[in-house]
């Protein structure tokens, strides 16, 4: 019923507009042509001054109302630097969407058609012209050179000593591995991925490297505070993107192509929780690229916390090689030979 | 033998006149010839906007229904339900719908909207005409053109009615997610049906681009030097340069793709386990398509923003009364637009885990497009200072043309830097900057074009009052949908998220998400206004008085004021000077047939 009133007002208000707009054009050929012309000619020349003014005051508006509301300062060091970048570029663009806005409605306002004036013949100006080329191309060399100074900083190697962790999307959630005591992640081979054996990642167990590997899932992802840490991202089916708002960093998932990030986490979720004032504060991990129907829900969650409380929680951690051999052959899991008759398990 | 030499030119002007005589007054055409299979470039301009048109009003209701679900995600409208049962269960909207809707919505807008329904629509009618034409080079390929396209759109909207539901993985149809019926049901039958519809439609804008490069190139009139050109001609031409270039490689990605989905191929595809079923694929590259995709991707927003940029400048000039300012720097840019929209595709994958050098020098390529628009800008700006400005409809929208491209370049700005672009990409942010630069902007050149030459194409005038509805609550409403946007984008909310409820970064928008609902509502309504007034002026508007009503130097106001086929009555009027002359020497203005006078200064 409600839908039927709607329906009906926008149809009717539709009817009315135009019986209006045909009768003022009835009423324009009366009263001659040139004469309403000209009067709509200056209703539209004040409207768009009007435009300008409002326009302005509703940029103002706006910003004041949201500029509460886009996540605060970055939790990241590469965050500073994105953070940095955009404020460089946000100064030096609002200068010109001020002037060019203003001299646009400006002019029109201003030079409407008057039968006092007569339009100036003015079919170019090389000086004028080389300005605007050369003043635009300075500014951009400025922003390019910043932007890859910053560019290069964040996507360069990662530092010695940085922790490493396995980021892995597919349809629809992340799955996680360290890589244990040794440092080192296990080969993988997308073939050997068998989820009710309790290999999700195609772990290949011959490679001893793999029997420390930790493997998470279904809870948060914890990295220390003030540790640079670099993401190994991968995708089981579709692409996935590892989006984390709060450290400005993203990069695709890419089925069969790993690709990596790293940063250093500055703040740890309880400072963010008094920072932000929002004691269920969690740091995010978003899909950024469309996945799918549930691409909306693909949630991850990271803690930050100190390297002691990252310690104590490691410490209750269980190597995934354990978790299958306990399964398999609990007797055996302990042999370092038992690695062949569980991969030939495994290949079945 | 002399006498005879020199009659003999004379025998063949008038053979030739009396030819184009027969041609406009004798030729017996019938409906079919004339309206539907019609050779006439104007009249297939015609079906191209009619055709738009209707895709716009789809793609524009699409856009409705998922605002809606966007700013009501917990409101159920079982009005939904009565229309697309299972897809909005309930009265809500599915996700499946949803992705369908965005998808479809791009797909749509991009390609069918501003490629076709602009481009196809005042290349078509235009070129002819401005340069002095009878007809394209090949009116046969200009209607098959048409016809490729209007196959393309039978096959595009047959998909949206099967089962299994049209394409739903994004307009940019990145695989795996596109290659996999598995990981999507928008990846059954409604991918396919997609894939075939954009190879029938790269056809058609191959057909039709290559037939306004070679009619630019050798149909021009007596006199009509390149340089003579209107703006509009050569942003056509540069537009058709860009198209035929860059249309073949997303032809060879959608083939690829076709190949990958049906034949088990991989050259997308590698290492993939989709819901727990291995696949055999191994060593293709999900990122190959990227390229290829982009590789058109890119040169799309300038084929789609070329034309309007040629008509804005156009318009702003004939009713500012003044020259457009700085006609060799407006060319210059629109060539230097053109070269580097062929070397800035890869902006669109700074995270796709692309080398961060060559990530560098797509940096400094994309920020390098930002001067070439610059100088576009500052020249309309000088066109209309000091000029005696009327503002028709079509003025109003040019005027709202560049205040767009202005903020939507800027913001360009932001996402075509790498380091910002980290944070920014794939958020509302980009979704923002698009719309306005590429998509309402375009529309609204391609409005200023239907609002100036709607008295050349259908001989009557569209009603003002409801033009200038249209234009302030389309230029009010637009901002008022996008510009907040940006913000949503700063705080890093993805896009192409149905429900933010859940999230704790995210959710923090909830009232400005119900504003832009309920202001993109009106907007689309006004736009069926505005169809309505299309329609029904074509039918009964004002009729078309004076053969030339906006007092413009072009060659289409020199043809009768409902030109027949062939479109100029007795010869094809010779070309005398630039199109830009107006306020010269006191003149309010000198069309181009008019030769240039022993004292007429120089400029």
């Amino acid at each position: 019923m409600q839908t039927f009133f709607i329906v009906a007002i926008l149809v009717l208000g539709f009817l009315i507009t135009f019986q209006i707009a045909k009768a003022s054009e009835y009423v324009a050929v009366l009263r001659g042509e040139e004469r309403s012309r000209k009067q709509s000619n200056k209703i539209n020349a004040f409207m768009l001054l009007m435009f300008l003014i409002i326009g302005l005051i509703g940029v103002y508006y706006c910003n004041e109302k949201l500029k509460g509301k886009i996540l605060g300062a970055p939790a990241s060091d590469h965050g500073v630097l994105v953070d940095r970048m955009l404020y460089i570029t946000l100064a030096l663009t609002f200068v010109v969407f001020i002037i060019t806005q203003v001299a646009l409605f400006w002019f029109s306002f201003k030079y409407q058609e008057s039968d006092n004036r007569k339009a100036f013949y003015y079919p170019h100006n090389t000086k004028l012209e080389l300005i605007w080329t050369v003043i635009p191309a300075i500014t951009l060399t400025v922003l390019v050179g910043f932007g890859i100074f910053y560019w290069f900083k964040i996507t360069g190697k990662a530092p010695k000593g940085a922790m490493e962790v396995e980021v892995i999307g597919s349809q629809f959630k992340w799955e996680y591995r360290y890589p244990g005591k040794d440092g080192v992640f296990g080969k993988k081979y997308f073939k050997k991925t068998d989820e009710a054996k309790g290999n999700p990642l195609g772990q290949i167990w011959e490679d001893p490297a793999n029997h420390d590997d930790i493997y998470i899932a279904g809870e948060d992802l914890h990295l220390v505070v003030n540790k640079p840490v670099k993401l190994i991202i991968g995708a089981k089916d579709v692409i996935h993107d590892v989006g984390l708002a709060h450290f400005r960093m993203k990069m695709d998932a890419v089925p069969g192509i790993p690709t990596t990030m790293w940063f250093t986490p500055t703040k740890t979720t309880k400072q963010m929780k008094e920072e932000t004032g929002n004691d269920k504060f969690v740091y995010e991990i978003s899909c950024d690229q469309m996945c799918g129907k549930g691409h909306t829900g693909m949630r991850g969650t990271i803690v930050v916390e100190t390297q002691e409380e990252f310690d104590a929680w490691m410490a209750g951690k269980k190597p995934q090689y354990a978790t299958v051999m306990d399964a398999a052959k609990p007797a055996v899991a302990k042999d370092t030979t038992a690695v062949k008759p569980v991969a030939a398990v495994l290949n079945k | 033998m002399s006498a005879a030499m020199h009659v003999h030119p004379e025998v063949a002007t008038t053979h030739e006149v009396h030819h184009d005589e027969h041609h406009v007054h004798h030729h017996n055409e019938t409906f079919i010839s004339k309206y539907i299979f019609s050779m006439d470039h104007k009249t297939i301009g015609k079906q191209f906007l009619i055709t738009g048109i209707v895709w716009a009003i789809i793609g524009g209701l699409f856009s409705v229904l998922f605002r809606l679900q966007l700013g009501y995600p917990d409101q159920s409208f079982p009005i939904l339900e009565t229309f697309f049962g299972k897809w909005a269960k309930g009265g809500q909207i599915q996700p499946e719908f949803y992705y369908a809707l965005v998808t479809i919505h791009g797909t749509v807008l991009v390609f069918f909207v501003l490629t076709a329904g602009l481009s196809g629509t005042f290349a078509n009618l235009l070129i002819p005409l401005q340069i002095g034409a009878r007809d394209m080079a090949s009116p046969f390929l200009n209607m098959l053109s048409y016809w490729f396209f209007f196959l393309a759109s039978v096959i595009m909207f047959s998909s949206l009615f099967i089962t299994t539901g049209p394409a739903s993985g994004g307009w940019t149809v990145y695989p795996p997610l596109s290659a996999l019926g598995q990981a999507s049901d928008g990846s059954k039958l409604g991918m396919d049906l997609w894939l075939i519809s954009m190879a029938l439609f790269i056809v058609s804008s191959l057909l039709g681009g290559l037939n306004y490069i070679s009619t630019i190139l050798n149909m021009r009139t007596k006199g009509m030097s390149m340089t003579r050109m209107p703006l509009t001609m050569w942003a056509m031409f540069f537009t058709a340069v860009l198209g035929v270039l860059s249309f073949p490689v997303l032809l060879s990605g959608a083939i690829l793709l076709l190949f990958d989905r049906n034949l088990g191929t991989s050259f997308f595809l590698s290492d993939i386990v989709v819901n727990g079923e291995i696949l055999p694929n191994e060593g293709g590259s999900a990122i190959l398509f990227q390229h290829l995709f982009w590789f058109l991707g890119h040169p799309e927003v300038y084929i789609i923003l070329l034309p309007a940029m040629g008509m804005v400048s156009e318009i702003l000039s004939v009713n500012s009364r003044k020259p457009i300012f700085g006609y060799m720097a407006m060319l210059g840019s629109l060539f230097a637009i053109c070269i580097l929209a062929f070397l800035v595709w890869a902006h669109h994958m700074f995270v796709t885990g692309l080398n961060p050098f060559l990530g560098s020098i797509f940096v400094l390529l994309t920020l390098l497009i930002a001067v070439p628009s610059a100088i576009k800008v500052f020249n309309w700006l000088t066109t209309l200072w000091r000029g005696n400005i009327r503002f028709t409809v079509g003025t109003l929208f040019a005027i709202g043309f560049v205040s767009l491209f202005i903020s939507g370049g800027l913001t360009g700005i932001f996402l075509g830097n790498s380091t910002i672009d980290i944070h920014l990409h794939d958020t509302m942010f980009v979704v923002a900057h698009f719309h306005i630069v590429m998509g309402v902007a375009s529309m609204f050149g391609m409005f200023a074009g239907v609002y100036h030459w709607f008295p050349k194409m259908f001989g009557r005038y569209l009603n003002n009052t409801l033009g200038y509805i249209h234009f302030w609550v389309t230029l009010i409403g637009a901002y008022l949908i996008f510009w907040p946007m940006h913000y949503q984008g700063l705080a890093g909310m993805p896009r192409r998220y149905l429900d933010k409820s859940s999230w704790v970064s995210f959710s923090q928008f909830g009232d400005l998400d119900k504003m832009i609902t309920v202001v993109s509502i009106i907007v689309f309504a006004v736009q069926l206004m505005f169809v309505f007034n299309f329609f029904y002026s074509i039918f009964k508007g004002r009729k078309v008085t004076t053969q030339n009503p906006w007092g413009a130097n072009t060659l289409e106001w020199t043809t009768p004021i409902r030109p027949g086929h062939g479109n100029w009555d007795g010869e094809i009027p010779e070309v005398h000077r630039w199109p830009y002359d107006y306020a010269k020497d006191g003149r309010d203005f000198i069309p181009q047939t008019e030769p240039v006078g022993e004292h007429e200064s120089k400029h």
